[in-house]
């Protein structure tokens, strides 16, 4: 008995065998897996984002999203969920792993020496391999600056200079104070009166406060346009229902807040994704990271990876054309945000001027960051250690 | 800063977002009395509120929305009641298992709905139907009264509920009979009393109210269904508030407004603060982290400082609460 087992396991190996060297043919056998935080059925928010890009990458690259690509959806942050998930995509065969949340890290590069046949990829982590574990992120403040020209345009038209902003985090998060500090020096480009007060969750997603929090800055705060660093729509619901105005975040909220909603921040996932896929369908697991040309895929506008959603006919006029002409150079590396170089942005009849000036970057407490003419902060600041404010923004 | 707006707009959020636990304590406080334990408001507040939520939206009407949830509710107060009451099962564990399979039914529903392409969205009336109305006279009343006397329809209906409900169980023969069975159900049932029909009829009534509770965190969610459930752990603190009244609907109502004073500080800290630097300034350099937890660690006080104050004086704990009636034990 023990033999024919033993003859029937090795017959079966040799089959799966046969079955891995037929798969040469990349493009039909590759399996894309994906691990997200929440519904794959979501129609806004952060899930959605990622979502969207991976199945238009693969309808860009040709692959059948109904059978190539196979998802768990809704895993917490939770070491032991994350693996079982992984255990679950790896069992299905697929050939590379996606993991969306912040919390998957230790997880992710646990089973990246677990299964060294399979491709791990992390969003927004830090922590990689040499081989087949890498992470992508983006320069989500170049595209908040942008959403922080049309905010502060529009509140020299209301006359408001108190804009909102309801965070997940402040500065415990370098991805959340980068996004803040972005968004505001983009406000300040327009309007240098402007103020931004911050409200912090505590939390990536949490409806019930994000509403509330939203309707605080406000009535408390007085601020006439909310931006937000948070999953769900609900601050620019709750914008709309105060008749002001606001900027989303990751997808295009306008469908969710058509009378409040200017423009959002939003990412490019297909960007990323399209990449990372045709590199992972033309190489072995081992050499993805040496492919890819670094363990840390970070894109920015150059890369069309971030961007600002279409605007909407709340924005004022010349809104268009005055991040146009900010996008030009940033794109061409003339210039980026967090530098000694101020843009000063004015708009008239509808055509907008951006001159530049050299001025010290300083945080709210007064502390110089930059000096006047000085070089941009470095990546490694803004994606990792940048903890602070910059002048003119507050938290509430 | 505008600082009478700042503590009218604290006042106001202390209210509209706490309400529901309002509506939890009274339906617990009802089920409670009957001598039954349900540990399932959660579960039950979901129900409510996936169902009163739909129904609600797709009749354009809060009639129906409201009728829908405490019927929702109540069908679940009756599937505990058939399991506790008919069948004796544990109540503390059934009540679990409720609250997991009401999280359950509302994703379940609710996740169809959106993979269908079906989610109801609420309409312009509807929004309208969920509004503020303003009390005349006690509303012009300065600072407060815009904060207390302005409020959407179902804020009110929950204070009624809760006033009703007081009187109907302190002032009425169904009442007193219902406190009867919840002290003693077999002295109760030597004198003529249906106990099995009071504790169904009670269970159902209790769990109907939780539903309402529910469908109020929906609307004021303005319906938006994402991967947290609108109940956000209300349900729980809703049972320990039962206690914190003293099982008593009246003071439920002070109970939920003491207890949403601090839930609230999470939301107004930051403006109360910047309004009053001077006495108030500290609440901005309070970590976020401790606002979260601030319900909690005031539930945990508000049970210990009750249960002492209970051991010394009259305690309205119902004598047979958790315990199962079986007649044939008698």
């Amino acid at each position: 008995m023990k033999k024919f087992i033993a003859l029937f396991l090795a017959a079966l190996m040799l089959v799966s065998f046969a079955a891995c060297d037929s798969s040469d043919d990349a493009k039909a056998d590759f399996k894309v897996g994906a691990i997200y935080i929440n519904s794959k059925n979501d129609t806004a928010g952060y899930t959605f984002a990622h979502h969207s890009g991976i199945t238009e990458a693969m309808e860009q690259l040709g692959l059948d999203v109904e059978k190539q690509l196979f998802i768990v959806d809704e895993v917490p942050e939770d070491k032991e969920r994350v693996l079982a998930a992984i255990d679950t995509l790896v069992g299905q065969g697929v050939d590379i792993i996606f993991g969306i949340s912040f919390g998957y890290i230790d997880a992710m590069e646990e089973a990246a020496t677990k299964y060294p046949d399979v491709i791990f990829s992390h969003g927004t982590g830090y922590k990689s391999n040499e081989t087949n574990f890498n992470n992508y992120f983006g320069r989500a403040y170049q595209a908040r600056y942008l959403s922080g020209i049309a905010a502060g345009l529009k509140s020299l038209e209301t006359g408001n200079n108190n804009v909102g902003y309801v965070a997940a985090y402040g500065t415990e998060y370098a991805e959340t104070a980068s996004g803040i500090n972005g968004f505001a020096l983009g406000v300040q480009a327009v309007n240098p009166d402007a103020k931004v007060y911050v409200k912090k969750l505590g939390a990536w997603a949490d409806e019930v406060n994000e509403s509330a929090f939203a309707k605080e800055l406000i009535n408390s705060f007085g601020c006439g346009i909310i931006a937000q660093h948070c999953d769900s729509a609900q601050p620019q619901i709750a914008a709309q229902g105060a008749n002001v105005f606001g900027c989303g975040y990751n997808s295009d909220m306008t469908p969710d807040a058509p009378k409040a909603h200017l423009t959002a921040a939003i990412w490019n996932w297909d960007v990323y994704y399209k990449t990372a896929m045709e590199t992972a369908m033309g190489c072995e697991a081992s050499e993805f990271v040496t492919k890819m040309g670094t363990p840390a895929y970070y894109g920015g506008l150059k890369e069309n990876f971030v961007d600002v959603s279409p605007l909407s006919e709340n924005c004022v006029a010349g809104t268009e054309d005055a991040i146009k002409k900010v996008r030009e150079l940033i794109v061409k590396g003339e210039w980026d945000v967090f530098s000694g170089v101020k843009l000063s942005v004015t708009v008239a009849d509808g055509v907008a001027t951006v001159t530049k000036a050299d001025a010290d970057l300083k945080d709210n407490a007064g502390n110089v960051i930059v000096a006047a003419g000085g070089a941009s902060v470095e990546d490694g600041v803004i994606t990792g250690t940048m903890n602070y404010y910059v002048a003119g923004v507050q938290e509430a | 800063m505008d600082k009478v707006g700042v503590i009218t707009s604290f006042i106001h959020n202390i209210v509209l977002l706490n309400i529901p636990l309002l509506y939890g304590t009274v339906g617990e406080i009802v089920v409670e009395k009957s001598g039954s334990l349900n540990l399932g408001v959660e579960g039950t507040m979901a129900v409510g509120a996936i169902f009163g939520y739909i129904c609600g939206c797709f009749a354009d009407s809060m009639v129906v929305g409201i009728l829908t949830a405490f019927i929702a509710g109540a069908l679940f107060g009756l599937l505990f009641a058939a399991l506790t009451v008919s069948l004796q099962a544990n109540q503390n564990i059934t009540g679990l298992t409720l609250t997991t399979f009401g999280l359950g039914i509302y994703f379940f529903v609710g996740n169809g709905l959106r993979a269908s392409g079906n989610w109801p969205t609420i309409s312009e009336s509807l929004k309208d139907g969920f509004s503020d109305i303003s009390i005349p006279l006690l509303s012009d009343i300065p600072i407060i009264g815009n904060g207390l006397f302005s409020h959407n329809v179902l804020v009110y209906l929950g204070i009624a509920i809760a006033i009703f409900m007081w009187w109907y169980l302190k002032h009425t023969k169904f009442g007193l009979r219902l406190r009867a069975i919840g002290e003693n159900p077999a002295a109760a049932d030597s004198v003529g009393i249906n106990v099995k029909r009071s504790k169904y009829l009670h269970i159902c009534l209790g769990c109907g109210i939780m539903g309402i509770g529910g469908y109020y965190m929906g609307l004021n969610m303005s319906g938006s269904f994402n991967a947290s459930c609108w109940i956000n752990g209300y349900g729980w603190i809703a049972v320990a508030l039962v206690i914190f009244a003293n099982w008593s609907p009246s003071v439920a109502i002070i109970g939920t407004f003491v207890f949403g004073f601090f839930n609230t500080l999470r939301v107004a800290g930051g403006s109360l603060a910047l309004a009053f630097p001077d006495f108030l300034g500290w609440l901005a350099d309070v970590p976020t982290q401790l606002y979260q937890a601030l319900p909690f660690i005031i539930t945990a006080i508000v049970l210990v400082v009750t249960s002492i104050k209970n051991k010394r004086g009259r305690s309205g704990l119902p004598a047979a609460l958790g315990l199962n009636y079986f007649r044939e034990e008698r």
